[in-house]
C-alpha cells in the first residue's frame, strides 16, 4: 500500500527552538494511525506542518502524494482537520460554524451532519461563547467528519470530552476506516491510541523514536499490577517478566511484560487472590524506561 | 483584604506587568506633546498683539469652532497654544483610557482569563477595582506630568495645573463609563464601541454648544468634554467645573460595581439567545463581513451624522468671518464659493484621516483572528491563505470608500440644504472619494506589516499618528520637506477637485496596491502563528 503522509528528515526550527529534529515518518493509505507523544514533543507542529501552515526548515514532507505547502487547496480538498485547540467564533452559533467549515471544505454530508449532532448530543442553536471546552471539540469533529475527505487529521481529538462522548467518537473513526479512509489522530494517551490504531508511532523530542504495529510494541510496555492475596507466594521476583516487586503485608504490586501476565497472575491466585487492580501501560512509564527522564532531549536521541 | 475585594493587590500587579510598556509609553507621550507645544507656542505667538490676532481669527472659523472650541481669553498664551488639547487631545485620552479600563475588566473576562484566576482567592468586585485602579493612577499621572510639563515649557503654573488636572478629571470619567459598558456587553469589543460611542456623542454634542451664540450652550454643559473645555485653563482658571467629571464617577462607579454584583461571570445585561441551527455564510468573505458588519455600521451612522452637522455649518461660515477685510480677501480669491470650498475642504480632509484609522482597524481584524486561532480552522480547510486574507482586506477598503462616499453625500447635502446650492453635493462628494487613495495606503501598510511583522500590528496606529502630527506641527517643527511628502495624506487634492488631481490620486493607488501585494508575498511565505 502507499504511503499518505511520507516526511523524511524534516527539521523545523522556531528561532533558537528545534521543535522537530530530522523527523521521519509514515502513514499507509487506510490505516488508523496514532501519533503518540508527550506535550510537546512537536505533534503538534508535525500536523501544521502536513496542513501547509508552517514551512518547513529542511527535509521533504508529502501528503496524498503533494507538497502540503505550495498545493494547499487541491491538497486541502480532499483532508480534513480538527484543531488542538479549538477556537470558534463567540457569537457565531455552532451550527453556523459547522456549515461555514463544511462550505469552505467544498460540502459536507448534509444528512450525516444531522446524524453526528444527535451522535455527539451537540445544540447547533447556542453560541460559541456559551460552548464547554467539550462541546466545542464536538463542533470541530462534526465540521470535520461529515466531510468526503480521504485523509483525516485529528490533533488530540478526544480532549475534552467525556466517556460516553469518547465512546462515540471512537465509533465513528471505525466507520471511516471500514469506508477506506486514512486517519490520523496524535495523542498523549497510549490507551485512547491503542483503542483505535492499526499502526502508532512514537515522538519524542521532534524525533519519531519508535513505529510499528501496536503488538509490536507491546514488548515496551508493562502492566502495573497490585494484589491482596492470603499469604505470600515465594519466589514472585523470580518469575520471568516481572519486576519491581514490593511486598507490604498482603499486598503485592509489581511491573509485569505482557509474556510474564500469566505466570504471575497463576503464582497470585494458587496463593489466594481476593482483590486485584491493574492500570494499563502509561505513555509516560514507557518513556521513562526507554527513552530516559523526561526532558532529557539527549536521553531521547542516544 | 479580604470579602469582595480579596487579590486587588495582585490584579493591579498583574496589570502593570503586562503594561509595562504601554502605560509608561502613554504617560511621557502626552507629557512630551505637552511640552512641544508649550514651547513652540511661545515662538510663535511672541506678544499679545499677534496672540490676539490669532485667537480673534480661531473663534472666528467655524470649522476650528466646532472642532476644537472657543479661545475664552484671546490674550493667553496658554488657551491659545492649547486649543487642540482642550477637547481634541481629551478625547484621544478618553478613548485610551476606555480600551485600559475594558482590556483589564470584560477584556480578561471574555477570553476567561479572569476564570483562571477566579478560582484562586479573588473577590468579585477585585477585577473592577483594580481596574478602576489602574485607569484612574493613570490618569491622574498622565494630568499631573503633562502640567508639569507644561508650565516647564513656560506656561503660568495654576492655568498648567488647571489643564492637567482637566485631562486627569476627564480621564477618570470616561474610565468610569467604560466600567459601566464593560457590565452590560458580553463582547470587550462591544463594550469598547459603546464607550467610544459615547465620547463621539459628547464631543458632538460640545461641539454644537461652542457654535451656539453666545456659547457655550447647555449642549457643552452636558458633555464631559465640554466640562473640560469650561475648567478655561489660563483664561479665568474655573477649578469648580472639575468637581463636575469627579461626581459623574461618584455616581457611575457604584451603578457598575451594582451590576456587577447582580450578574454571573462572563455574562451581559441580557441572557445569551440562542441562534439558527443552520448557517448561511458563503465562505470567508461572508465571515469577514458577518464579523465587521456591525463596527462598519457604527462608523457609517458616526459619519453620515458629522457629515450633515459640518455640511449644515456651510451657512454660517460667511457670517463667522466677521472682519469684512477677510471677507474681501476671500472674494477676491474665488468669490464666496473659495470661503465655503476651503471650510469643507478642511473638514473633508480630517474625515479622509479618520477612514484611515478606520481602515486600519479593519485590516487588524487579520492579525487578531490569527492570534484568536480562527485562522487555523479556516486554512485547515480548502481555503488559501491569500482567498482568506483578501477577505478582511476587501472588507476594509471598501469599507474605508463607503464611508467617504457617505461622508461626501452627507456634507454635501447638509451644505445644500442650508445654501440652496445643490452643485454642493457633487462637489463635496468628489472631494471625499479623491480621499480614499490615501486612506486605502494606511490600511494596505496594515495588511503589509501583518504578512511581515505580525506582532507588530499595533506600529500602523503609531505610523498614522505620525502622520498626523506630522501633517499637523511639521511646519513648526521644521520637518524637511521630503519627510513631509512621505504622508499620503499630503498629496490628496482639495476642494475643487479636478483633473489635475488625478496623477496624485493614481500614484497613491499605484502606491496601495504595491503595499497590498507585498503584504500578500509576506503573509504567503511566513508560519502561522502557533
Amino acid at each position: 500500500m502507499s504511503n499518505v503522509v511520507e516526511m523524511t528528515g524534516v527539521v523545523k526550527r522556531f528561532g533558537t527552538v528545534t521543535a522537530l529534529d530530522g523527523l521521519d515518518f509514515q502513514v499507509a493509505a487506510g490505516e488508523v494511525h496514532g501519533f503518540l507523544g508527550p506535550n510537546g514533543a512537536g505533534k503538534s507542529t508535525t500536523l501544521r506542518l502536513l496542513l501547509g501552515m508552517l514551512r518547513a526548515t529542511s527535509g521533504s514532507a508529502r501528503v496524498l502524494g503533494l507538497d502540503p505547502w505550495h498545493d494547499v487547496a487541491t491538497l486541502h480538498r480532499r483532508l480534513a482537520y480538527v484543531p488542538g485547540d479549538v477556537a470558534l467564533w463567540p457569537n457565531l452559533t455552532g451550527g453556523e460554524v459547522i456549515d461555514l467549515l463544511g462550505r469552505l471544505q467544498g460540502g459536507q454530508d448534509r444528512a450525516r451532519r444531522d446524524r453526528l449532532l444527535q451522535t455527539f448530543d451537540l445544540d447547533p442553536t447556542k453560541k460559541s461563547r456559551t460552548y464547554s471546552k467539550g462541546n466545542r471539540q464536538k463542533v470541530a469533529l462534526v465540521a470535520a467528519l461529515a466531510t468526503d475527505a480521504e485523509l483525516f487529521l485529528l490533533d488530540e481529538p478526544t480532549s475534552g470530552l467525556d466517556p460516553l462522548m469518547e465512546d462515540a467518537f471512537r465509533g465513528c473513526v471505525r466507520e471511516l476506516r471500514d469506508q477506506g479512509r486514512t486517519i490520523l489522530l496524535s495523542s498523549h494517551i497510549l490507551s485512547e491510541a491503542e483503542a483505535l490504531s492499526d499502526r502508532v508511532s512514537i515522538i519524542r523530542a521532534g524525533r519519531v523514536v519508535e513505529s510499528g504495529p501496536l503488538a509490536q510494541l507491546r514488548h515496551l510496555t508493562r502492566t502495573s499490577v497490585t494484589a491482596d492475596v492470603a499469604r505470600m507466594p515465594p519466589g514472585l521476583d523470580l518469575l520471568p517478566g516481572v519486576h519491581d516487586v514490593v511486598v507490604t503485608n498482603h499486598r503485592v504490586s509489581a511491573q509485569v511484560d505482557p509474556a510474564g501476565l500469566a505466570p504471575f497472575l497463576q503464582a497470585l491466585t494458587a496463593a489466594g487472590l481476593h482483590a486485584l487492580t491493574s492500570q494499563p501501560p502509561t505513555l509516560e512509564d514507557l518513556f521513562l524506561r526507554h527513552y530516559g527522564p523526561a526532558g532529557s532531549l539527549e536521553a531521547a536521541r542516544r | 483584604m479580604t470579602g469582595t475585594l480579596a487579590g486587588t493587590g495582585v490584579l493591579v500587579r498583574l496589570a502593570l506587568r503586562r503594561d509595562r510598556w504601554l502605560l509608561p509609553l502613554w504617560i511621557l507621550g502626552f507629557a512630551l506633546i505637552a511640552y512641544s507645544t508649550a514651547a513652540a507656542g511661545a515662538e510663535l505667538y511672541p506678544d499679545e498683539p499677534s496672540r490676539v490676532a490669532a485667537a480673534t481669527a480661531l473663534n472666528a472659523t467655524a470649522s476650528m469652532v466646532a472642532l476644537f472650541g472657543r479661545i475664552y481669553d484671546p490674550a493667553s498664551l496658554g488657551a491659545l497654544s492649547l486649543i487642540k488639547y482642550t477637547a481634541f487631545m481629551t478625547a484621544i485620552l478618553a478613548v485610551l483610557m476606555v480600551i485600559l479600563t475594558i482590556r483589564h475588566t470584560r477584556g480578561d473576562e471574555e477570553s476567561g482569563r479572569l476564570e483562571l484566576l477566579g478560582g484562586g482567592r479573588l473577590g468579585r468586585d477585585a477585577p473592577l477595582v483594580s481596574a478602576l485602579a489602574i485607569s484612574f493612577s493613570t490618569s491622574i499621572l498622565t494630568g499631573l506630568l503633562s502640567a508639569a510639563a507644561l508650565s516647564l515649557g513656560g506656561l503660568p503654573g495654576p492655568g498648567s495645573l488647571a489643564f492637567g488636572l482637566g485631562w486627569a478629571a476627564t480621564g477618570m470619567a470616561y474610565s468610569a463609563v467604560a466600567a459601566l459598558a464593560a457590565q452590560l456587553t458580553v463582547s470587550a469589543r462591544a463594550a469598547t464601541g459603546l464607550s467610544i460611542g459615547v465620547i463621539a456623542v459628547t464631543y458632538g454634542m460640545r461641539a454644537v454648544g461652542d457654535l451656539a451664540e453666545p456659547g457655550p450652550s447647555v449642549w457643552s454643559w452636558l458633555s464631559p468634554i465640554g466640562w473640560n473645555q469650561q475648567v478655561r485653563a489660563y483664561a479665568g482658571d474655573h477649578w469648580w467645573v472639575l468637581s463636575l467629571p469627579l461626581a459623574l464617577c461618584a455616581v457611575l462607579v457604584p451603578v457598575a460595581f451594582f451590576l456587577r454584583a447582580q450578574r454571573d461571570l462572563g455574562a451581559g445585561l441580557r441572557d445569551e439567545r440562542p441562534g439558527p441551527a443552520r448557517g448561511n455564510l458563503s465562505g470567508v468573505l461572508g465571515l469577514a463581513v458577518r464579523l465587521q458588519y456591525r463596527v462598519m455600521l457604527a462608523w457609517c451612522v458616526a459619519f453620515v451624522l458629522f457629515g450633515v452637522v459640518i455640511g449644515s455649518l456651510v451657512g454660517n461660515v460667511a457670517d463667522f468671518l466677521s472682519s469684512p477685510g477677510a471677507q474681501d480677501l476671500m472674494r477676491a480669491l474665488g468669490g464666496p464659493r473659495a470661503l465655503t470650498d476651503a471650510f469643507l475642504a478642511a473638514e473633508i480632509s480630517i474625515m479622509g484621516v479618520i477612514a484611515a484609522a478606520y481602515g486600519i482597524s479593519a485590516a487588524n481584524h487579520l492579525r487578531s483572528e490569527e492570534t484568536a486561532g480562527h485562522t487555523e480552522a479556516l486554512l485547515g480547510t480548502a481555503t488559501t491563505r491569500i482567498r482568506w486574507a483578501s477577505s478582511h482586506y476587501a472588507v476594509a477598503l471598501s469599507g474605508v470608500a463607503l464611508l467617504q462616499l457617505l461622508t461626501g453625500l452627507s456634507i454635501g447635502i447638509g451644505a445644500a440644504s442650508v445654501v440652496n446650492d445643490a452643485e454642493l453635493v457633487s462637489r463635496s462628494t468628489v472631494a471625499a472619494l479623491a480621499q480614499i487613495p490615501a486612506a486605502w495606503v494606511l490600511t494596505s501598510a496594515a495588511l503589509a506589516v501583518f504578512g511581515w511583522m505580525p506582532r507588530l500590528t499595533g506600529a500602523v496606529w503609531v505610523l498614522l499618528l505620525g502622520l498626523i502630527a506630522l501633517g499637523e506641527f511639521g511646519v513648526l517643527w521644521n520637518a524637511p520637506e521630503w519627510l513631509m511628502d512621505l504622508s499620503p495624506f499630503r498629496h490628496t487634492p482639495l476642494l475643487p477637485v479636478d483633473a489635475e488631481g488625478i496623477p496624485a490620486l493614481a500614484a497613491l493607488t499605484i502606491a496601495a496596491a504595491l503595499l497590498g501585494a507585498l503584504g500578500y508575498a509576506g503573509w504567503r511565505r511566513r508560519d502561522l502563528a502557533a
